[in-house]
């Protein structure tokens, strides 16, 4: 482990923390002015941040010892998340630490965390919260995993680092089983990030709320933290589809202007994705509950295409 | 991996997205989006099969990919769309099974069909042989949602997708078929999406209803 790949890998976890509230205030900012809405500021998720991190915490009188765990377990996994996928370079010293199939892990092991929390409260909004997201997280993971496989199928590889050095840097050649999983990626991670067709992150008070319902008793720091790390959700799982499916301009060594170079080819990436996902969620309604099973269902059929289209098209000569 | 000529790469990119617009259209509830589908499945064949002939200098498939144009993405769309506003059909599409099962079918479908072509495109020396399980696989699709669905539409919709399997089938084994069979087989379409339209007002005149499975009592009651 070199001196270098190490500042690298420090500078990536700090840019995550920086650019993930600015991604989630992009996306609102993208949301409202499609929507013909005025536009709340850029820097709006920090200002909620400070005013949150600064409030005291209001605890429910049953809440266990886990209700206060869970926030810092939950940003915890997020920040990992984020060291692990490649966003910089693909020089990471982390990244053998765990690989894709890992990381969904990592994702599932905060789902876990925040919905138990959500139902040691024993609020009904939470409990329902709760097993919304397990509903939904257990039909996204199978999901995901079957895209990742594609990709891993390409690269043999599991590691993200090396998917996306096979990805980037060799010449130039379509897959079209990526057109499948690039589709079921886009589902899943629209179920997993709580927006709109799944989930509503803007409103609260609704039956129909998922991800709101379960972090409606967190107050103070708490929220902060949780409220963070629902941004670097996003921006992680933003940066896992750029990195598998737009890999171009991500830095193969440490080297310095390299990481320079990836600087604004990342952040012209993630614009155009925020903005994407503004559109979407403009022109999408909410469906109801019970047909989440069957978007995430699609998700997992389309992936599992990606690799049967692997191996029929693409491994032979 | 050995490299692939980027035409032949082109060339499965576009069988791809065909067979997502199968499944697309197999998982749709409404009735015009399930026509546009179809119409931009038509518009991809014909994109896909200018590739062909743009790369093997094939000058009848040409004429093959500017008919599929005409007669695929924008006239038989049109013809749907004109009967499905004459026939004010407004409720959503129903299926006998629900959408995920039919996926899962779908997806059983795909593998026997990806199977069954892999021994006949080893026959093959065309450079668009790997599309022979896809083209065989839309096929398939396409009969199972005639299968699934009870209204007359989506059962027709089924029926010209499948044509559009058989012609993608068709340009992957053998570089397409001679232009006397592409021009017969596109007028029977032509002819039957318009005979079928004919019964359309025929069966609604009769039940109230463009459900198919009123037609299975033989008697009038």
């Amino acid at each position: 482990m070199n001196i270098s790949g190490l500042l690298g890998q420090l500078f990536a976890i700090v840019l995550a923390l920086l650019l993930a509230p600015l991604l989630t205030g992009w996306v609102n900012q993208c949301r409202a002015w499609l929507q013909n809405r005025t536009a709340p500021p850029l820097l709006q998720p920090y200002y909620m941040l400070h005013k949150l991190f600064q409030k005291d915490v209001v605890l429910a009188d049953g809440a266990s010892p886990l209700f206060r765990f869970a926030p810092f377990v939950v940003f915890g996994c997020m920040l990992l998340a984020c060291a692990i996928i490649p966003t910089l370079s693909t020089d990471l010293p982390f990244a053998p630490a765990a690989d894709t199939i890992a990381l969904v892990g990592v994702f599932g092991l905060a789902r876990i965390f925040i919905s138990l929390a959500a139902m040691d409260i024993g609020t009904s909004f939470g409990s329902l919260g709760g097993r919304r997201e397990m509903l939904v997280g257990f039909l996204a993971e199978p999901a995901l995993l079957m895209v990742i496989f594609t990709t891993a199928m390409i690269s043999q590889s599991t590691s993200v680092a090396t998917i996306v050095e096979t990805l980037a840097h060799r010449e130039f050649i379509i897959y079209p089983s990526l057109a499948f999983a690039g589709v079921a990626f886009t589902f899943v991670s629209f179920a997993e990030n709580a927006r709109v067709p799944v989930d509503n992150p803007a409103t609260h008070l609704e039956l129909t709320m998922i991800h709101e319902a379960m972090i409606i008793e967190y107050s103070g720091r708490h929220l902060a933290l949780i409220e963070l790390a629902a941004s670097l959700k996003l921006y992680a799982y933003s940066c896992l589809g750029l990195a598998l499916f737009f890999p171009w301009g991500i830095a193969e060594g440490a080297s310095f202007v390299g990481l320079l170079l990836a600087i604004p080819a990342l952040v012209g990436k993630l614009a155009v994705g925020g903005a994407f996902l503004a559109g979407i969620e403009t022109i999408n309604a909410k469906m109801r509950i019970f047909r989440a099973p069957e978007f995430l269902g699609t998700a997992f059929l389309l992936a599992v295409l990606g690799l049967l289209v692997r191996l029929l098209l693409e491994t032979r000569v | 991996m050995n490299t692939i000529p980027l035409s032949a790469q082109l060339i499965n990119l576009f069988a791809s997205v065909i067979l997502l617009l199968a499944f697309a259209m197999l998982a749709q509830r409404r009735v015009l989006q399930l026509v546009n589908l179809f119409a931009l499945q038509g518009a991809t064949l014909s994109v896909s099969t200018l590739v062909v002939a743009f790369t093997t200098s094939q000058h009848h498939l040409y004429y093959s990919a500017g008919l599929t144009l005409i007669l695929k993405a924008i006239l038989l769309p049109w013809i749907l769309h004109r009967l499905v506003r004459r026939l004010h059909v407004k409720s959503d599409v129903e299926s006998l099974i629900n959408v995920p099962t039919t996926m899962m079918f779908g997806i059983v479908l795909v593998i026997i069909a990806f199977n069954v072509a892999l021994p006949i495109s080893q026959l093959s020396s065309t450079i668009t042989r790997g599309t022979l399980g896809i083209a065989l696989a839309t096929v398939m699709l396409a009969f199972l949602m005639m299968i699934t669905r009870t209204k007359a539409i989506p059962q027709v919709v089924g029926f010209l997708a499948m044509e559009n399997g058989l012609f993608l089938a068709a340009t992957s084994a053998t570089y397409g078929m001679p232009m006397v069979v592409e021009l017969g087989i596109a007028l029977d379409v032509l002819v039957g999406a318009i005979i079928l339209g004919v019964f359309f007002f025929q069966i609604r005149e009769q039940f109230d209803s463009l459900d198919i499975r009123h037609m299975e009592r033989l008697k009038d009651s």
